[in-house]
């Protein structure tokens, strides 16, 4: 069989929440070997985020294993392993597992690992080549370095939450934890361009990485029209200057609605045609783009009073048929039965131990022709620890046992 | 770092941000256009409002770093020039209609025969195969299919897309990884291959991690609730939308109030903070922070939550939250505009703008920096956009070693 992309290379990863398993997962789908360090006198937090899946058991605590945030993210190979990293045993452990990998990942703000002595200095003392990423909400030097940011906060930071919105309301946030999903692209980028680096020149790297700063890499455009012609982005609904009809429109059945595009004058004439050639689509006020920009409101209207009667899987096929854009804008039902998704085998059912047969475990939004991402179920608490001492790090049972009743493997 | 790849970007606006994304880890990127100029450099907005193809500032924004040299693939010269090209490079990016690289003799297949080590990044709506394949994928059409639309809105008026377009530029960066995935691969393998990215498959990444448990675990649909997101249980059982965004004295912020053990010392902070202002926190006084949660509260006890905390954002600015945010490490950030990241003191502390001359506009402009700091490398922005067909002489000339003559009857007959 042919290599795995990544196959051979070592990861630690001592991540929490969305950003820094994300960029792990890009490594873990695709060959490397990946050890999570985590410990339960100090959870990650997603692992008790709601929602939890229900227990069976009358009594039964939800415990650590059940939530879904923390199973949907998650969905590489991983080797579990508990650390109490407040123990000075566990500190040499992880040293040890310093020299066995590549790449170290975490994800705390400035000074929890420092602490320990296990910032990049420290890390590089054991292993001179380690490529070590840490990532946080605003970087690790300034004087923002130890504050903390959620997703939904970074977002907000990164100008994330100013174009989304009505001319009349306040503006909205276009999803909540957005940088979260975004931002670890461009970690896992520098990770990958370290280790194709470090193959050609035997070099280790540190590599910081601000989220927010990584998140304005996505907003340049707004950044120089702000500079250049002092303009901040308006609130426009759903308008676009470059096409109508341009919007989300209503059709039938409870809350059901499609996104409709129209770019050209042939995508025009196409949708006049498919809406039945009413008369309103003649008139002069909408017979060319400007023309339709400058009459929008009453242009919306009318397209409105078309959809409302039929399905937005009946107009998708419809426009989509003709050439012109057009979307259900699908739900969570939706997505589940979306076509497309399920012609790429997008969902896959995992059956977990605590939380049962469940079709949301995906890949990342990428398909390689010779590799496959390899889809697992999350990694349980501490799952590999023995595992990993005995096999990767060589210790007897009867050592694993001792350090065990220490409360170094908790 | 990455200088010894060469990269041929064949996209458009909608994921030049993919090869941006590579050569500022210092990969060689040569953008193709158009004879003429590339068709984006047409729409969108410009320096100083003027419409020029050379000041384009989604141009500028997403090209820095490249080469651009001016090409017609869909001609015969043109196409066995790229071949030439191809030969010699590690990567092709490109965000055509699926088939169309095939119809010209320019697929996967026919690249390969050329260089077997070529890797061919394709970034489409929704993918190269299946029911959507030749779907017409326009930003907003592909945001709906992947379910960022239906949840963003105000409950009494359609779902909302953003004003900014920009649902392809997450798909082209899963591109960017997965063209450094296949690189990797090409090291133990000796061959290049296909990289698929589908900007549907990469919304639903993202609308996932907020929609899929509740649906997955009780079939709940969740939809959109204006400036809430998050949702809690009230001790009724009724649901709860907790805001996320806020409007403060001099615009917007983001807080998300957490009643949990893990937030008790920035909750009792915050409320020492707005006591200090005279507002009345009424029932949250003998609130019982570290053992109490949403669970503990009735439906007019949040409401009552709601507006003790609006008036008192009410009261101070963007600024002022901040600082105060900083100081007590609450999870709390400012709806942030252009002016304000330009002037933010964390960002300047972290030497953070990079000042890029504009020769051509007499003027240099602030770009964002690299996405990470690196030790021992650059990462980010380290020259502006090319000018239409820059390196054409560079390439043509230098390298390709075509003749004058050939390059002047190129040009005339706009093949180049």
């Amino acid at each position: 069989m042919e290599k795995k992309p990544l196959e051979g290379v070592k990861v630690i990863q001592l991540c929490w929440a969305g950003v820094g398993v994300y960029t792990c997962n890009f490594l873990s789908h695709y060959g490397a070997t990946t050890i999570r360090v985590e410990t339960s006198t100090y959870p990650d937090p997603v692992r008790v985020f709601e929602p939890t899946a229900p227990t069976c058991k009358p009594g039964e605590p939800v415990g650590l294993e059940r939530s879904v945030f923390y199973s949907i993210t998650h969905t590489a190979p991983e080797l579990g392993m508990v650390l109490n990293l407040k123990q000075p045993e566990a500190q040499e452990i992880f040293k040890k597992l310093v020299v066995w990998a590549d790449v170290v990942i975490e994800g705390f703000p400035m000074g929890v690992m420092d602490k320990i002595g296990l910032d990049y200095e420290g890390l590089k003392k054991i292993k001179p080549d380690i490529i070590m990423l840490r990532s946080c909400g605003y970087g690790h030097t300034g004087p923002m370095a130890t504050q903390p940011g959620f997703g939904s906060i970074i977002t907000a930071v990164t100008m994330m939450d100013t174009f989304t919105g009505w001319p009349d309301r306040r503006p909205l946030a276009p999803t909540t934890y957005y940088t979260d999903q975004l931002v670890p692209m461009y970690a896992a980028l520098s990770i990958l361009a370290a280790l194709d680096y470090r193959r050609r020149t035997g070099q280790g790297m540190y590599i910081d990485h601000s989220q927010m700063e990584s998140g304005l890499n996505f907003v340049t455009p707004l950044i120089l029209d702000y500079e250049a012609n002092g303009r901040k982005p308006a609130l426009k609904g759903n308008r676009s200057d470059y096409a109508a009809p341009h919007g989300i429109y209503p059709c039938q059945g409870q809350d059901r609605w499609v996104a409709i595009s129209v770019d050209t004058q042939e995508q025009w004439e196409s949708f006049k045609k498919i809406a039945g050639n009413p008369a309103w689509a003649s008139e002069a006020g909408f017979a060319t783009l400007s023309d339709r920009l400058k009459n929008n409101d009453a242009l919306d209207a009318l397209v409105a009073e078309w959809t409302s009667h039929l399905t937005a899987e009946q107009v998708m096929a419809l426009l989509q048929g003709a050439g012109v854009g057009a979307g259900v804008v699908a739900n969570s039902r939706d997505l589940d039965n979306d076509l497309q998704m399920n012609y790429d085998n997008f969902y896959r059912q995992i059956d977990h131990p605590y939380m049962g047969k469940l079709r949301f475990y995906h890949p990342a939004a990428i398909e390689l022709s010779r590799a496959e991402a390899d889809i697992k179920m999350p990694v349980l608490l501490g799952q590999h620890t023995d595992y990993i001492c005995k096999e990767i790090l060589g210790m007897s049972q009867s050592e694993i046992d001792q350090l065990r009743q220490k409360d170094v493997f908790k | 770092m990455l200088s010894c790849y060469r990269i041929l970007d064949l996209t458009d606006e909608r994921a030049f941000i993919c090869g941006k994304a590579l050569s500022d880890f210092g990969a060689e990127v040569i953008k193709i256009e158009k004879p003429g100029g590339d068709p984006s450099r047409f729409k969108g907005t410009f320096y100083h409002d003027i419409p020029d193809p050379e000041k384009n500032l989604t141009w500028f924004a997403f090209n820095t770093n490249k080469k651009s040299i001016t090409l017609d693939i869909e001609t015969d010269e043109g196409r066995a020039i790229f071949q030439k090209l191809v030969k010699k490079a590690d990567v092709v990016l490109e965000s055509f209609a699926p088939g169309y690289l095939d119809k010209i003799g320019l697929g996967y297949e026919d690249l390969y025969k050329v260089n077997p080590g070529i890797i061919l990044t394709s970034i489409t709506g929704f993918g190269q195969e299946g029911p959507y394949k030749s779907f017409k994928d326009p930003d907003i059409v592909v945001r709906a299919l992947g379910g960022l639309i239906y949840t963003t809105g105000y409950e009494d008026r359609p779902p909302l897309n953003p004003g900014y377009q920009h649902t392809f530029i997450i798909g082209a960066m899963y591109a960017a990884v997965g063209t450094m995935i296949a690189l990797q691969h090409r090291h133990l393998t000796g061959l290049g291959q296909h990289v698929d990215a589908s900007v549907q498959q990469a919304c639903v990444v993202v609308a996932s991690a907020e929609i899929e448990g509740p649906y997955a675990l009780f079939g709940r649909i969740l939809s959109r609730h204006g400036r809430a997101r998050g949702s809690v249980t009230l001790k009724d059982g009724t649901i709860f939308y907790n805001p996320l965004l806020w409007e403060c004295k001099d615009g917007d912020i983001a807080f998300n109030l957490l009643l949990n053990q893990t937030s008790v010392k920035s909750n009792l902070a915050l409320m020492e903070g707005i006591k200090k202002d005279g507002i009345d926190i009424g029932f949250l006084g003998q609130w019982e922070w570290d053992k109490k949660g949403w669970k503990d509260i009735s439906p007019e006890q949040a409401k009552e939550v709601v507006n003790i905390l609006s008036q008192f954002f009410r009261k101070h600015t963007k600024a002022e939250l901040l600082d105060m945010a900083i100081k007590n490490r609450f999870q709390l950030g400012p709806c942030n505009d252009a002016g304000d990241v330009l002037n933010h003191p964390q960002l300047l502390a972290r030497d953070y703008w990079k000042e890029i001359p504009h020769p051509e506009l007499g003027a240099s402009l602030k770009y964002p920096g690299g996405a990470v700091k690196m030790s021992g490398a650059e990462c980010g922005v380290r020259r502006r956009a090319p000018l239409i067909g820059e390196h054409n002489l560079e390439i043509y000339k230098k390298e390709l070693k075509l003749s004058d003559n050939r390059i002047r009857s190129l040009q005339e007959r706009k093949v180049i």
